[in-house]
């Protein structure tokens, strides 16, 4: 997560969309990123792999990511080429397992909510700052706690644990 | 301040005498654990970081249970990739098949979870260990990777919310149908980045396989984990297969909890939680007319003796009906030879079920029961997010082994009442 900032085109969705959506389980016997972003989201959004650019935002709502500890639903979205993944909660693991690989996320209630499918929107990651270019609209998401902020600064947990 | 329990056991873990809502620590990890979907990632990302040692043989379970026996080449290579940093790094608590079961009803069942000891695995229903008043929780494969290594992980130290738990289970009720009933009450993520904590005079009527059936669909109401008072009943089962010391933790009088619910057992109904969220459960009268094309006893969640005793009253004299299929899967190897020994195989065969060797299969959709588009299964897993069985169009209905089996034997979701 060591760019500061983003910006694309936001693939839209709702509340609870939970990891055997963003890559089912049909699929975890390889752990092979190309091969599983092959499949992200196809159980929710068949098309989505035809039309996702790298540098695309996904935004959903409450509790995005639930269900198993899978982390190659992260992995599938981040291959995928999106930028960052914007919503009013995460679930705990995803939360967890998007900051240890690297990919960005932010919870932000009213830009989640109010963000439309296609619009062009910006992210400043120091600042927090979430621009959508579409409508005019700034939002601002809460910072990461500076424990985390020095996970993301190391290139990830694994990096930041080692002596 | 006063602490919960999950806040304790916390603090000790981190060396701390003192942690509280939100605080950021690092803690020290009595068990790690993966299996052979998770455990390959970690390996990779183990191999990537360029560690070369484990932090302690013995605290590390790598347990082959999803696709095994190997579905696949694929599944087979995974496998593999396990057995080998198994034997690389002379871990312990290897488990293959022939010695596997699924994850969450082995570790407790082979003692290798204690009181007041701090878990995590690469696996989402890791919370399941809460039953006997451990703290675990599920986490990701770097994690788990980062665990492996270091014998520590971060953790945001979690708000709680209480349940009391008073009166007693009707006959043909479960632990099951009160997490069904506790998830429909609160959502989803009505416990998102919190403890559960289960207490109250009601614990004497909750038997252990119970406890562990509730914590371990706690990740499905979105908490970090679930974690029940440690009482006669967890000493008993824990003395009879934990060899090495450990510490019960009590909650504090003063400690805060955000949330109280007083839930009164005997009024808790056979549940049922209609696709495609475990929140959206029904009671007996509301169950309707869905007919159903199979049932699946079994899991991380109902796999256990008492479950399969359950299951096999129903089906004793009867047959699973024309139209349907039944898999019964005990969770450990231990289960399925107990089924034997008590003659439970033989009900089940007889009632023309399907009776496998422990895997988690068809629970996630893996294999040994996928659904095709627009055929319906009532289970008695965890999880009926679309296509978490196979295609998606295709329907999971979640409930307890007694009504899976009645079901079965219906062909129709049905309530048991004797």
């Amino acid at each position: 997560m060591s760019k500061l900032a983003a910006r694309g085109i936001v693939h839209k969705y709702g509340n609870n969309v939970d990891t055997d959506v963003i890559i089912p389980a049909r699929y975890l016997n390889t752990s092979d990123p190309k091969e599983l972003a092959s499949h992200c989201m196809e159980d929710i959004d068949k098309e989505f792999v035809n039309k996702v650019k790298r540098g695309d935002i996904i935004v959903g709502k409450d509790n995005f990511g639930c269900g198993s500890s899978r982390e190659h639903a992260p992995i599938a979205i981040k291959e995928s080429g999106i930028s960052c993944v914007i919503a009013c909660t995460f679930a705990r693991i995803f939360y967890r397992n998007a900051i240890n690989i690297g990919l960005p996320i932010l919870e932000c209630s009213q830009a989640a909510n109010e963000i439309k499918a296609g619009d062009e929107v910006d992210i400043n990651f120091d600042s927090g700052r979430i621009t959508d270019i579409t409508t005019g609209r700034v939002y601002t998401a809460e910072p990461f706690p500076d424990f985390i902020k020095d996970i993301i600064d190391k290139g990830g947990l694994l990096n930041s644990i080692k002596k | 301040m006063g602490m919960t329990m999950s806040q304790k056991i916390l603090a000790k873990h981190a060396g701390l005498s003192e942690v509280s809502e939100g605080q950021l620590i690092k803690a020290k990890l009595d068990m790690v654990l993966a299996n052979d979907i998770t455990g390959p990632v970690a390996i990779n990302e183990f191999n990537k970081a360029g560690f070369c040692g484990i932090f302690d043989k013995s605290r590390i379970s790598l347990v082959m249970d999803h696709f095994v026996p190997n579905k696949d080449i694929k599944a087979a290579a995974q496998c593999k990739q396990c057995r080998e940093f198994a034997g690389k790094y002379d871990i312990v608590n290897f488990y293959d098949a022939g010695e596997m079961g699924i994850e969450h009803a082995l570790l407790p069942e082979k003692g290798l979870i204690a009181p007041g000891e701090l878990c995590i695995g690469a696996d989402s229903h890791t919370c399941t260990y809460g039953a006997l008043g451990a703290f675990s929780t599920g986490v990701g494969s770097t994690d788990m990777a980062a665990g492996m290594a270091s014998g520590e992980a971060w953790f945001k130290v979690p708000a709680a919310i209480r349940f009391n738990l008073y009166g007693k289970l009707r006959k043909y009720v479960s632990g099951k149908d009160v997490i069904l009933h506790i998830i429909g009450k609160i959502g989803v993520d009505g416990a998102l980045y919190k403890s559960m904590e289960f207490g109250g005079d009601g614990l004497s009527a909750l038997s252990v396989d119970d406890r562990l059936c509730m914590a371990n669909m706690a990740i499905e109401a979105g908490a970090k984990n679930g974690i029940f008072e440690v009482d006669n009943i967890t000493l008993k089962y824990v003395n009879e297969r934990v060899k090495r010391g450990y510490e019960c933790f009590t909650a504090d009088d003063d400690a805060i909890y955000c949330e109280t619910y007083d839930i009164d057992l005997s009024e808790i109904k056979q549940t049922v939680a209609f696709p495609h969220l475990p929140e959206n459960t029904r009671t007996e009268e509301d169950f309707g007319d869905i007919k159903i094309d199979q049932a699946v006893i079994g899991s991380c969640t109902n796999g256990r003796i008492s479950d399969m005793i359950a299951a096999a009253e129903v089906f004793k004299g009867k047959h699973v009906a024309k139209g349907v299929r039944c898999i019964v899967i005990p969770a450990t190897q231990k289960v399925y030879l107990e089924c034997v020994r008590m003659g439970l195989a033989e009900i089940f065969i007889n009632a023309g079920c399907v009776f496998s060797t422990p895997t988690c299969g068809p629970c996630l959709g893996g294999h040994m029961g996928i659904l095709a588009a627009g055929e319906r299964a009532i289970s008695t897993t965890n999880r009926n997010f679309v296509g978490r069985m196979g295609h998606p169009e295709s329907e999971v209905y979640l409930a307890s082994p007694t009504v899976a089996a009645a079901s079965a034997a219906a062909g129709k979701i049905m309530g048991y009442n004797g």
